[in-house]
């Protein structure tokens, strides 16, 4: 040995834990979700993947190498992971160069600006997705209906979504019992034959997801759990109330990205609270603003806005939601 | 279910090499160095000068001040000098070298092997016998034991708790004492209880040690009123103090305040086998077992050593010093402190020596906070971490304070979980002493 030996201070020992292996879990509990959405979209989603995917890692190398001028630190996943939820969020049949402009808003507006990874507020794919939705209505709603692997890329058939058609049908006065036969069946919608963006529509592939996460402890089931409850709670109350205006908790947790933003994008850890108590409410929030959307909102479907307001609090409540401290309360038996 | 303490911790890999290898008694070296100091408190006062013919058990040391301690010879020789001496810590404390000649024990201590049951000294004798005997808490703190067995009015004490967790990695000192000084320890522990006027006796071991579990249970079963042995679940920091109260009765100790105004008071199981001995044998503290391991060690295992034995015949007993050796730990992998010198005196604190090659012994890359909560998770005392850190980072130490810095026990779950590499606990410990420091200016004014 060298006879020098090093000296610092305790702990000695590391957890095998690392950022990178972090992303790498949630980029593998996406593949079976990515695996359906080609399923049923075909070429269209490996190409939007694709895309969304290097854009964001080119952006974040090139920000980082030429503006910032900092280490580069692509390789922690953080951008990947960002780049495949960007893509989910997407139909499958949208040209590529708005993928590149959202994943440029998502990289260099909603997360470098702010200092980079751990510092951005709100939830950079959301940010993006948001932001095409606005400045895109048209692409980034005309839906691909699902036809399998033979689907085609920007040549694909579209239709509306579930949420789409029960929002208009409601508009324009048809009765919901009808407009329920127009739409998929429930067990349909839970294997993910229906229209949406190419990552959202599989509940079955993205429960499997949220089991390995958990599996793995990358995420606790606070947020997703009270997100789901949430709804599940606000929908029914909805539902018993005047059933022939109001869609069934079923149907409201299966149709759009409420498991795909309730597992994957509102748990991001970034823009998600630090403690438990919070986490609960966060969710509860979530729940209640995405039914409020759909229900009496102007837009069918509202998970990304829900996750993208209370982001905005996730700093008030650090601060002031706190856990209780060992000994603070004394309960003696 | 096995019980535990109910929020946070961390389950590091255990590592016990040395848990089935029997203590062994170190030869006496030729020259000892006795620091003064081995206790929290005020260093002793040195009873002996230059020159002096000591035997082993003689008083060198005598404590000043409440939470002081005697410290006794563990050879006998000529005092050589009183000088200042670097500790495992780097520090210079004042030391008694001693130059070995023979070992001759002083006539007071009983060195038969016969195991003494009958406990004939009063609760008073036993305080002070422990006082006399320079009886520290040898799981790490080294608080002087008289002090926790003197109840002050008004409290009252009404379980004991004997500390046979180990949840450190690596070390199993106190596991191999409960294997083959079983008895010893449990005379011990009814000893303790006599001098605290407590009916019973709670000892909680992690369930990793499944034969220790089971030849104190069955020691206490047969002969032992009272004591009772409670299985726990492996997690780290079970053997902290307040963790391990909640853990075996529930109560929890409020912030600031002392296991005692929870009715507890907690000992460790080679604090029990130290009194057994100073009480019953007559003989003081100046030996204690410390385990040498670590992954590359050729010869791991437990020793029973004298204090005051440079730290490398140690080292040497069990091999010596592994060609790719990085970092040399005093104490265990989590809280133990690593040494920049292998010369330094073996003391009562030290319940371990582990080596760790240089590839473990590196501190990782600090990467940004990605705000994934592990450490909020981990912290058994439910504090913030990250918040602590930046806070401590900032200079913001009055928010840090409001925020119970002060609770942290430093018990480095945050750091160890981490998975951007962040050093949460360093920060924490900076802005910890910053506050203490400020609460105790704030307290002069």
């Amino acid at each position: 040995m060298s006879n020098l030996l090093n000296v610092s201070p305790s702990p000695h020992v590391h957890g095998k834990e690392s950022t990178q292996k972090l992303m790498l879990n949630v980029v593998i509990a996406l593949i079976p979700a990515f695996i359906t959405s080609v399923f049923y979209f075909g070429i269209g989603a490996i190409i939007v993947t694709a895309t969304s995917v290097a854009s964001c890692l080119i952006f974040e190398y090139l920000i980082q190498r030429f503006v910032l001028k900092k280490p580069i630190s692509i390789t922690d996943g953080s951008a990947l992971v960002t780049g495949i939820l960007l893509a989910f969020n997407l139909p499958s049949n949208i040209p590529v160069l708005i993928v590149i402009i959202g994943s440029f808003i998502s990289i260099a507006v909603a997360k470098m600006t702010f200092g980079g990874l751990g510092n951005n507020p709100f939830n950079p794919a959301l940010v993006g997705r948001v932001f095409m939705l606005i400045s895109f209505p048209v692409q980034m709603t005309s839906w691909p209906v699902p036809k399998g692997l033979g689907t085609g890329y920007l040549d694909a058939v579209t239709g509306a979504t579930p949420l789409a058609i029960i929002k208009e049908g409601l508009k324009n006065g048809e009765p919901l019992s009808k407009l329920m036969q127009m739409i998929p069946t429930p067990s349909q919608m839970f294997l993910g034959d229906m229209g949406g963006s190419m990552g959202e529509v599989a509940a079955v592939a993205l429960l499997i997801g949220f089991i390995y996460l958990l599996y793995k402890k990358v995420i606790t089931w606070h947020i997703p759990v009270s997100i789901v409850a949430t709804m599940a709670v606000f929908t029914t109350i909805l539902w018993l109330v005047n059933p022939e205006k109001n869609a069934d908790p079923m149907f409201h947790i299966l149709a759009g990205g409420v498991l795909l933003g309730a597992i994957f994008m509102a748990t991001d850890y970034v823009t998600s609270p630090m403690v438990p108590r919070a986490m609960l409410i966060y969710g509860c929030g979530i729940g209640i603003i995405t039914v409020i959307i759909r229900v009496y909102g102007a837009y069918p479907e509202g998970v990304s806005f829900a996750i993208l307001i209370m982001n905005a609090f996730v700093p008030l409540m650090n601060a002031y939601i706190k856990p209780k401290r060992f000994g603070e309360e004394v309960k003696n038996g | 279910m096995l019980k535990t303490f109910p929020t946070g911790g961390v389950h590091p890999p255990e590592n016990k090499l040395t848990a089935g290898i029997p203590i062994e008694y170190l030869p006496v070296p030729p020259n000892v160095v006795i620091p003064l100091s081995q206790h929290i408190g005020a260093p002793a006062i040195p009873a002996v000068n230059k020159g002096d013919y000591v035997k082993v058990g003689q008083v060198i040391g005598t404590g000043k001040g409440f939470v002081s301690a005697n410290i006794h010879s563990s050879v006998s020789g000529k005092v050589n000098k009183i000088d200042l001496a670097p500790d495992s810590g780097g520090f210079k404390q004042n030391a008694v070298y001693i130059d070995v000649e023979g070992d001759e024990w002083l006539d007071t201590i009983d060195r038969s092997k016969e195991i003494k049951r009958e406990i004939s000294l009063s609760r008073e004798e036993i305080v002070k016998k422990c006082l006399e005997s320079g009886i520290v808490g040898l799981g790490g703190a080294t608080f002087p034991s008289h002090v926790k067995l003197t109840v002050p009015s008004g409290k009252k004490c009404e379980v004991l708790i004997i500390n046979g967790v180990e949840c450190e990695p690596y070390l199993t000192s106190d596991h191999r004492l409960m294997l083959e000084k079983g008895e010893e320890v449990l005379v011990g522990v009814s000893i303790l209880m006599k001098a605290l006027n407590v009916a019973s006796a709670m000892i909680g071991i992690e369930n990793n040690k499944p034969d220790a579990i089971a030849r104190m249970s069955e020691l206490a079963a047969g002969s032992f009123k009272g004591i009772t042995v409670h299985p726990l679940k492996v997690k780290y920091p079970q053997g902290a103090e307040k963790q391990l109260i909640k853990a075996l009765t529930g109560r929890e100790v409020p912030s600031g305040k002392l296991p005692l105004d929870v009715g507890a008071v907690v000992h460790n199981v080679g604090t029990a086998f130290a009194v057994y001995e100073a009480v019953q044998k007559n003989k003081p503290l100046f030996e204690r077992v410390v385990t040498v391991t670590g992954k590359m060690v050729s010869k791991p295992g437990n020793y029973m050593v004298r204090t005051g034995t440079p730290l490398i015949r140690l080292i040497e007993a069990a091999g010596g010093i592994p060609e790719s050796t990085g970092k040399i730990i005093n104490g265990g992998p989590m809280m133990g402190k690593a040494v920049s010198n292998t010369d330094v005196p073996v003391v009562k604190g030290m319940s371990g020596v582990i080596l760790m090659p240089a590839e473990e012994s590196v501190r990782r890359v600090i990467e940004p906070c990605i705000r994934c909560a592990k450490c909020v998770s981990a912290c058994p005392l439910n504090l913030e971490p990250y918040l602590l850190m930046t806070l401590s980072e900032k200079s913001m130490f009055e928010r840090a304070e409001k925020e119970r810095i002060t609770d942290c026990m430093e018990c480095g779950s945050c750091s160890f979980t981490c998975p951007a590499g962040r050093p949460l606990l360093d920060y924490i410990r900076l802005g910890k002493s910053t506050v203490i420091r400020m609460a105790r200016e704030r307290n002069l004014k």
